[in-house]
């Protein structure tokens, strides 16, 4: 401590925390002109383009008689194997195609083939989701005489898909055994927006140390009002809840 | 993952109301962005920096307001703003609710030009 008498004032430090404005200054004369700012207020949803046609799907869909599946999950949460399953079984009663999205290669359409079921591969070329307008053109590939059933495989991916609605009758999301129980509440977007939950590969649940109450209470919480299905497509438990609810939708 | 796309469309409809307008440039763009619509601000910022180059937005700023979510509760038949989630439970009744009135808002609602 000094005796002198502070003569100089401490600097005084700014900090600014308002946020930064990238607002360009006015070009040289605008103000002196008078250039006036024309501003417009509008309400424009963004996803205007897709909604537009997942509108147009929803009519087609309609027009044809035409029921709608999109099933959505994770890459290896088994939608392939669970359409596979599917098909075999119903199939033979109920006309059925099915659209399916992947980045590249036809190996899913190729899985998919079974007699009597048109099956067309939309490769996305890097694309993390289908869109509607994706659907439109694999929906003109499709001969459809008849088919009752359209199940939409997605791109394996639990976040982009949720936003695109791709005019489907129902969403199904599903969840393996082999994610974890809290994938519902890290990724809620594709839960809330699911008319049906399937709890897949329940067959190894029990190896793997998979907790089912409590993901069956992670989904409730998310989606309070989704129809779960708890299922395995390599031991058959569960298909036949599916396989009804399925016969349902074109009852 | 998809704010490319997003930010594209916001672009040609604030272009679009340009030409409607009668207008040259676009100074200013504001999005109205719920918390739970899924687009992150980070990266439509980004991305928006990408396809504005080179038209006549080139240096709009864009402004993103986010929108408080609100939850609506069955058993209550009333609205509340949610602290966490989802999911969400009602902080009078503790029922879990997953119906979001607002926080998915992905709207264009400004455009400001010359």
């Amino acid at each position: 401590m000094s005796d002198q008498p502070r003569t100089t004032p401490p600097e005084v430090i700014v900090v600014d925390v308002r946020e930064p404005d990238d607002t360009p200054p006015p070009p040289p004369g605008d103000h002196l002109t008078g250039t006036p700012v024309r501003v417009v207020d509008l309400a424009a949803r963004l996803l205007d383009k897709n909604d537009v046609q997942a509108a147009a799907n929803r009519e087609i869909f309609r027009a044809r008689g035409l029921r709608v599946l999109n099933l959505v999950s994770s890459p290896g949460a088994g939608k392939t194997t669970l359409l596979q399953r599917t098909l075999d079984a119903l199939a033979p009663e109920i006309r059925c195609a099915v659209l399916v999205g992947d980045l590249e290669t036809d190996n899913d359409a190729q899985r998919l083939r079974r007699p009597g079921v048109p099956v067309a591969q939309i490769t996305t070329g890097g694309a993390c989701h289908l869109d509607a307008s994706m659907i439109q053109r694999g929906l003109d590939a499709l001969s459809l005489p008849d088919t009752r059933l359209l199940f939409i495989e997605n791109v394996g991916n639990l976040v982009c898909p949720a936003s695109f609605d791709l005019g489907e009758n129902r969403r199904v999301t599903l969840l393996s055994c082999t994610e974890g129980e809290d994938k519902p509440l890290k990724y809620p977007p594709i839960f809330t927006s699911a008319h049906v939950i399937l709890l897949t590969k329940i067959d190894v649940a029990e190896a793997l140390g998979f907790d089912r109450a409590t993901a069956l209470q992670n989904i409730r919480r998310i989606n309070p009002h989704a129809e779960v299905i708890e299922l395995s497509s390599r031991s058959g438990e569960g298909m036949e809840r599916w396989l009804a609810y399925l016969r349902g939708m074109v009852a | 993952m998809h704010e490319l796309g997003i930010a594209q469309s916001a672009l040609e409809r604030a272009l679009e109301e340009m030409r409607k307008a009668g207008c040259s440039r676009v100074s200013r763009i504001v999005l109205r962005v719920g918390r739970f619509s899924g687009v992150d601000a980070e990266s439509l910022r980004f991305a928006f920096e990408a396809v504005r180059a080179e038209t006549p937005a080139a240096e709009a700023a864009l402004q993103i307001d986010e929108i408080p979510p609100t939850v609506h509760c069955a058993p209550c038949d009333a609205d509340f703003a949610p602290t966490s989630g989802p999911p969400f439970a009602c902080p009078r009744c503790r029922t879990w609710s997953g119906t979001i009135v607002h926080g998915r808002e992905l709207d264009l609602i400004r455009v400001e030009m010359t």
